[in-house]
């Protein structure tokens, strides 16, 4: 009977393990969105280096400048491209059809980006970026094999390219940087950092107010259940 | 005194209509056993999730769009454009979880105190029939966002009609109404999903009530109030629903939306459990995600469908899987209701249910592995023994003998006074006085905390625990 037990508790431990270990390894990102100023520079580097192919056609330019705090004709002069509307939504100026041509697929609009993939796969697959001569676009990614997106940040971040070394655990894959680019390490970090803090307030502009509501609300109904429960105690009190 | 003009048509419509008599029949002379415990909250709470999901449905109803292209980005407009959409679509979504959390809580009372027993079989069967129709319900609300584990998740469910001999291909033809999950599904499914179905539930909860209310509510005690009435005709155990249970279930529904708010501001997607990732990129039927899992209060079944290595008999386990539920009145055969007086075999088995039930909704949600097979095969039979052996092992209980009266139940007062009493030798027991040399600091002067942990109290505290558990299954 024990050894059955014991069996059984090994097989199910195993069965978590199996599926903990396929998972990729990913970096961590730092999100703080109440953070107005890296939202505002993550605005910009979305539109200046993402709407080109990608849309985020859930949100409109004055949404962007009522959340952020930030003046509409500032958002219309330094963030939107321009001849935009205030009113306007995210929309790509590239054509569908185009796209498909020439990538093999349409580009998918990134509103909702960041709650189905999570900050820190895009942190992670915007800087895992390395040359791969084999590849159509001449690179590669190391969280998403084979993508079809080109790198749209390698000016910045310069080119990377992976190298096998030998450590305790086997062997291991690392991105080196053989060509530095416009952008220190640290000064890509931040970056790469502001645009996926973006891509989460784009993926539910309302997290914020809610968090902040969601104080009241609980407040509210804490008192709501001191009052309830001193009512019940006061009618129990004649049940024995 | 004069009656006022506003009696009068009050009488007017009390003399043509029994509110009163309905009022009385239902709350105010309706007599329910007086030590209802924690596990009897779950039945006003479903019915409160049950009007929180009508209410929302009908609010979002008005503004989402049951058509394949416009449907995604209608529930998008909600959560941006519609003031309040955003709240009002997480106490939809969060809503469909908590109604299951809430019906699997109160089913497990219902197996945990015989509530199923003579004379409640139709209310058991009642339950079970709301139970089958609340997944239809949940079934069918998952399509609507038009995401991909909406549409792929749908796919594969209504595939497996297709795995019925002879009629399968046409019947799921039939139900999707296109050879794919495409625009006919959808909108079929939105009418069952906000009209058809919501009705049947509403009628259901209706006849499930009646039916309570003939025969009168179960305890923990799992003995009948009626059996000893006072000279009036009333349960002596028994106390008018209104005002007792009214305002005690108050409580509870504030400490359920406690949680119920915590999640819906803080954690809407609940970790990917109640709003699934893969289900904020639109449905696309040339893509199938890499892992299709159900939302979570599914996962058990599914994993009893997994495990199966036929389609077409997974399909029957799974089927069967719920359809035991329906006899469970009739499998068990002990005559002790309650779990507080029943045999050891019994308090086992159910242990091993629950944990069978816990096991294969975990590995529901896993993508299928050698090793996750094994398991989700050995809980399957685990769960199907519950039931299928029941007839044999409840036959053989010892039960205990059965009280005359109501055991009191202790109020939360009670119990944390006499939790207060025990700290004391219980942190007496696990730690131990040092040695006054080894203390110099006068901060560590105090009795509190100049203590130290004592290992030999500690495993003695988890012996004793362990023991208590252990008799407490005999």
């Amino acid at each position: 009977m024990k050894n059955l037990l014991l069996t059984f508790l090994l097989l199910l431990t195993m069965s978590f393990g199996v599926v903990a270990s396929e998972e990729i390894e990913l970096q961590e990102a730092d999100i703080d969105l109440s953070d107005s100023a890296s939202l505002q520079r993550g605005a910009q580097h979305f539109v200046t280096y993402c709407l080109g192919c990608h849309s985020a056609k859930h949100i409109r330019y004055l949404r962007i400048a009522v959340d952020l705090g930030v003046d509409q004709k500032k958002v219309l002069q330094e963030i939107a491209p321009e001849g935009a509307s205030i009113y306007d939504q995210l929309h790509s100026a590239m054509n569908k059809h185009d796209a498909e041509k020439w990538f093999g697929t349409q580009p998918p609009d990134l509103s909702l980006i960041a709650r189905s993939r999570g900050a820190d796969w895009l942190y992670s697959y915007l800087k895992g970026y390395y040359l791969d001569p084999k590849s159509p676009t001449g690179v590669n990614n190391t969280i998403f094999a084979d993508t079809a997106m080109p790198n749209p940040l390698w000016q910045l971040q310069g080119e990377q390219v992976t190298e096998i070394r030998k450590t305790i655990y086997g062997e291991q894959t690392e991105l080196v940087l053989q060509e530095p680019g416009t952008l220190s390490e640290e000064e890509f970090d931040v970056f790469v950092n502001d645009l996926v803090g973006f891509l989460v307030y784009v993926g539910e502009p309302v997290q914020l107010e809610r968090e902040r509501i969601g104080k009241y609300v609980l407040l509210f109904l804490g008192l709501f259940l001191v009052i309830a429960y001193l009512l019940k105690k006061e009618y129990w009190q004649d049940v024995h | 005194m004069k009656p006022s003009r506003l009696n009068e048509c009050g009488n007017w419509v009390l003399e043509r209509f029994p509110v009163t008599k309905f009022w009385n029949d239902h709350m105010a002379h309706y007599y329910a056993p007086k030590n209802f415990n924690f596990w009897y909250f779950f039945g006003s709470l479903a019915l409160l999730v049950l009007v929180n999901q009508i209410l929302t449905g009908i609010l979002l109803t008005m503004n989402y769009k049951p058509d394949a292209k416009l449907a995604f980005d209608s529930v998008e407009y909600i959560m941006r454009d519609v003031p309040w959409g955003w709240l009002v679509r997480y106490m939809h979504s969060t809503g469909a979880s908590a109604f299951f959390i809430v019906i699997y809580l109160h089913m497990f009372r219902g197996i945990m105190y015989g509530s199923f027993k003579h004379p409640r079989e139709l209310i058991w069967i009642f339950g079970m029939l709301l139970f089958v129709a609340l997944m239809a319900e949940a079934f069918m609300g998952y399509l609507l966002p038009w995401g991909q584990m909406s549409y792929w998740g749908a796919q594969v469910i209504i595939s497996l009609f297709s795995a019925i001999p002879v009629i399968g291909d046409d019947l799921s033809l039939w139900i999707r109404g296109d050879y794919v999950i495409a625009d006919a599904t959808l909108n079929r499914f939105f009418a069952f999903h906000v009209i058809a179905v919501p009705l049947v539930l509403v009628m259901l909860v209706f006849m499930h009530i009646v039916a309570l209310h003939e025969v009168g509510s179960n305890n923990p005690d799992g003995i009948e109030i009626k059996e000893s009435k006072d000279p009036w005709g009333h349960p002596v155990d028994g106390i008018p629903f209104h005002p007792y249970y009214t305002v005690k279930d108050i409580v509870g529904v504030a400490v359920f939306l406690l949680f119920f708010a915590t999640v819906i501001f803080y954690m809407p997607e609940m970790g990917g459990y109640f709003l699934e990732h893969a289900n904020f990129i639109p449905a696309d039927p040339m893509k199938t995600p890499e892992h299709i899992a159900p939302v979570w209060y599914f996962t058990p079944f599914y994993s009893i469908l997994r495990a199966i290595p036929d389609k077409f008999a997974g399909v029957i386990a799974m089927g069967g899987s719920i359809v035991v539920l329906f006899l469970l009145p009739w499998l068990d055969r002990c005559k002790v209701k309650s779990i507080r007086y029943r045999g050891g075999i019994f308090k086992k088995a159910l242990f091993l249910f629950v944990l069978s039930f816990v096991v294969l909704g975990y590995l529901g949600t896993q993508p299928v592995t050698p090793v996750a097979t094994v398991v989700a095969r050995l809980f399957t039979t685990v769960y199907f023994g519950f039931f299928l052996l029941m007839p044999l092992y409840t036959r053989w209980e010892k039960t205990k003998p059965l009280p005359k009266k109501l055991t009191p139940a202790h109020s939360l007062e009670e119990q944390l006074h006499s939790l207060e009493e025990q700290l004391p030798a219980f942190i007496e027991e696990i730690t131990t006085k040092p040695h006054h040399s080894e203390i110099g600091d006068s901060a560590f002067k105090s009795s509190f905390f100049s203590r130290r942990p004592n290992p030999e109290g500690m495993a003695h505290v988890i012996t004793r625990l362990a023991q208590k558990v252990k008799g407490s299954l005999d």
